[in-house]
């Protein structure tokens, strides 16, 4: 009866019956992964003999897999740690070889790793962070002597940079980021317009909003702008790329020619960032005094005429060479970074995306960084 | 070593008429195949003729240009995305490198399919993971540890376990043996064999490596321009297609028959 409904819908179930000193598990219907999560709770929870014998019957099991039969064996075991007499019924072959394999596979896995308290793993991290910086710290360092020894032997014997390499990057890197640059500086140059003009108005000066935006634009958006947007973009590129080569024992194939990854891989890109950086602040430069320019004449009924004039009062040769001095120094530290990001990849895919991440990061910090030494260096000069 | 149960039911998987292309390379044309339920089915081919292709259309993830391909009667290039995802369920794949999730340990890897698709305890999840980890012939202790942490085989057979894990009746291999040394690769071609007498499963590979071909392999379908000749080692060894004749006798496939050669093979 219970077997035949068992048929009809297509449910694992399970009824007991339990006399003296015999007890009977009858198992019928489907027991297989889908079908079993109904059950397992009430299987788990079932009151097992403590003495005598029990049997379970097998017969109108219609479907077993291998998490049936674990469900199977796992009573089995609950029946033989209460030392109960235990045998099988009417089993099918199939069914009973099945539950032999996973009888025969029931070791248990040692449990998870307890986690640790939150507050040691905190610590833990710091600590672990902070060495880990200390290292890379010095590594950059390591890398940066490599680097500065190419690019001097390059200078040197312009004959060993490859030219092909060289036009290539700079294309990707300066020519194409072109106008994404140039944009973002017209807009900014719009904000500092806009901005100076509203505060300026409560004292009377808007004239100067041509000095706010001059000095702004030329001395520090200028530069750091298309800095940190080469960091970004090329920083980035530069990582990915490397990493990528190394995932590939790219680099490593490069090395057993007798090729130096320095000279064929980072030396192109560092000049390209060192030769693009600053013609692209340049181009930043004169599209953010444009996006003032609008701007003025819009708020303040300026004529280009006027704000020309202001702009040369507002400003000396000294500022504009004062952003553009520091957009080579800029160019090469994104590129020292995004390179050494990329020779420090190794093994898995994985660390070329964790990696690339930490390139952008680190450069833009320290482009910042050395920006507030310029700025501090400048003061002292007095310029 | 069963041979494949003459089956009742029909074919597991039956093709008909596939057709894969990329851009204007055409891959496979015309192409018949249909594998028995209960054997194991080995495809090879030279390099570039679409094996792999063509497990990755069977299983779904590539579409057909023109064609049919049945999976246990159901055709999935035009059922509803319902229809196809119950389908999958009774599908295992293992792809070439075990494919594990990288942030979670073997076990929580082997819990994914569980967990997605059954509405079981996570106490019966992990006890099921555990059967599964001894099943592929994994250390115990493997269970907490991240793929990154295991060897290369040992990641095959986390795969393998994560493949097994729904019960699936028919079971996806891309070259199972690939980079695994002999030794390991016997042990892995023993373990296919034992879970397809064990779990009754249909085990179709792509492979590469003769002694696999040998060792347990009922049938093969071999990928010749754009089709499939399908044969046992036996029949494929007697015909005199260049492509077949260079392949099994060559000094590797000779090297491979005079060790595997069981006296009750037929």
């Amino acid at each position: 009866m219970n077997a035949l409904a068992a048929d009809l819908h297509d449910d694992a179930e399970f009824t007991v019956a339990a006399q003296d000193n015999s007890w009977l598990l009858t198992l019928s219907g489907s027991w297989t992964t889908a079908a079993i999560g109904a059950i397992d709770g009430r299987l788990r929870d079932l009151k097992l003999p403590s003495s005598g014998t029990a049997t379970i019957n097998m017969a109108a099991i219609t479907k077993l897999d291998t998490a049936g039969a674990w469900l199977i064996h796992r009573t089995e075991l609950a029946l033989a740690a209460n030392k109960v007499e235990l045998q099988f019924q009417s089993a099918l072959p199939a069914h009973a070889s099945l539950l032999e394999t996973v009888r025969a596979n029931d070791e248990d896995c040692p449990d998870p790793p307890e986690p640790v308290n939150a507050f040691v793993a905190m610590v833990e991290r710091v600590g672990r962070a902070t060495s880990q910086a200390a290292d890379e710290g010095r590594d950059l360092v390591n890398f940066l002597g490599h680097a500065v020894i190419v690019l001097v032997h390059s200078i040197v014997r312009p004959g060993r940079v490859r030219m092909t390499s060289l036009v290539h990057h700079i294309e990707q890197a300066g020519l194409n980021a072109v106008p994404i640059v140039g944009l973002i500086s017209f807009l900014i140059g719009i904000v500092l317009a806009f901005q100076g003009a509203e505060q300026l108005a409560k004292f009377g000066a808007e004239i100067f909003t041509v000095n706010i935006v001059a000095q702004g634009v030329l001395r520090e958006m200028g530069v750091l702008l298309t800095a940190i947007m080469l960091a970004g973009r090329s920083g980035s590129a530069f990582t990915a790329q490397i990493g990528t080569m190394n995932v590939r024992e790219e680099v490593d194939a490069m090395r057993t020619i007798g090729l130096d990854p320095m000279q064929i891989l980072v030396l192109p890109r560092l000049w390209a960032l060192v030769i693009s950086l600053p013609l692209l602040t340049f181009f930043a430069n004169v599209m953010g005094l444009l996006g003032g320019a609008i701007m003025a004449t819009v708020v303040l009924d300026l004529t280009f005429f006027q704000f020309a004039r202001q702009l040369s009062g507002a400003v000396t040769l000294w500022t504009f060479w004062i952003g553009l001095i520091k957009a080579p120094v800029f160019g090469f530290i994104i590129g020292l970074v995004g390179c050494y990001e990329g020779m420090r990849v190794t093994g898995s895919a994985e660390s070329v995306g964790r990696m690339t991440t930490r390139a952008v990061v680190e450069s833009i910090f320290l482009v910042i960084v050395l920006d507030a030494l310029f700025s501090i260096l400048f003061a002292v000069l007095g310029v | 070593m069963s041979i494949a149960p003459a089956s009742a039911a029909g074919p597991v998987i039956r093709i008909q008429g596939l057709c894969t292309q990329f851009g204007q390379t055409v891959i496979h044309d015309g192409l018949d195949l249909e594998v028995e339920s209960g054997e194991i089915m080995g495809i090879v081919g030279g390099s570039g003729t679409g094996k792999s292709v063509l497990m990755r259309t069977i299983i779904g993830l590539n579409n057909a240009a023109a064609g049919q391909i049945e999976l246990f009667g159901q055709d999935v290039t035009r059922c509803s995305d319902g229809d196809r995802r119950a389908v999958q369920r009774r599908v295992g794949v293992l792809f070439q490198d075990g494919a594990l999730f990288s942030s979670m340990t073997v076990a929580q890897n082997i819990m994914v399919p569980l967990s997605e698709h059954t509405d079981l305890s996570s106490d019966l999840g992990q006890e099921i993971a555990e059967v599964k980890i001894n099943l592929v012939g994994l250390p115990t202790d493997a269970a907490n540890k991240y793929p990154s942490e295991l060897s290369g085989g040992m990641r095959k057979r986390a795969g393998l376990a994560r493949a097994l894990a729904l019960d699936p009746e028919i079971l996806f291999l891309d070259e199972p043996t690939a980079g695994l040394d002999p030794i390991g690769a016997a042990r892995f071609d023993r373990l296919i064999g034992d879970l397809r007498d064990a779990l009754g499963l249909t085990v179709v590979m792509v492979t590469h490596d003769l002694d696999s071909l040998h060792a347990i392999c009922d049938r093969i379908a071999v990928l010749l321009d754009k089709r499939i000749r399908v044969g046992t080692m036996h029949s494929l060894m007697a015909d005199d297609h260049p492509w077949l004749h260079d392949y099994f006798h060559g000094p590797r496939a000779r090297a491979a028959i005079t060790t595997n050669m069981e006296p009750d093979r037929t």
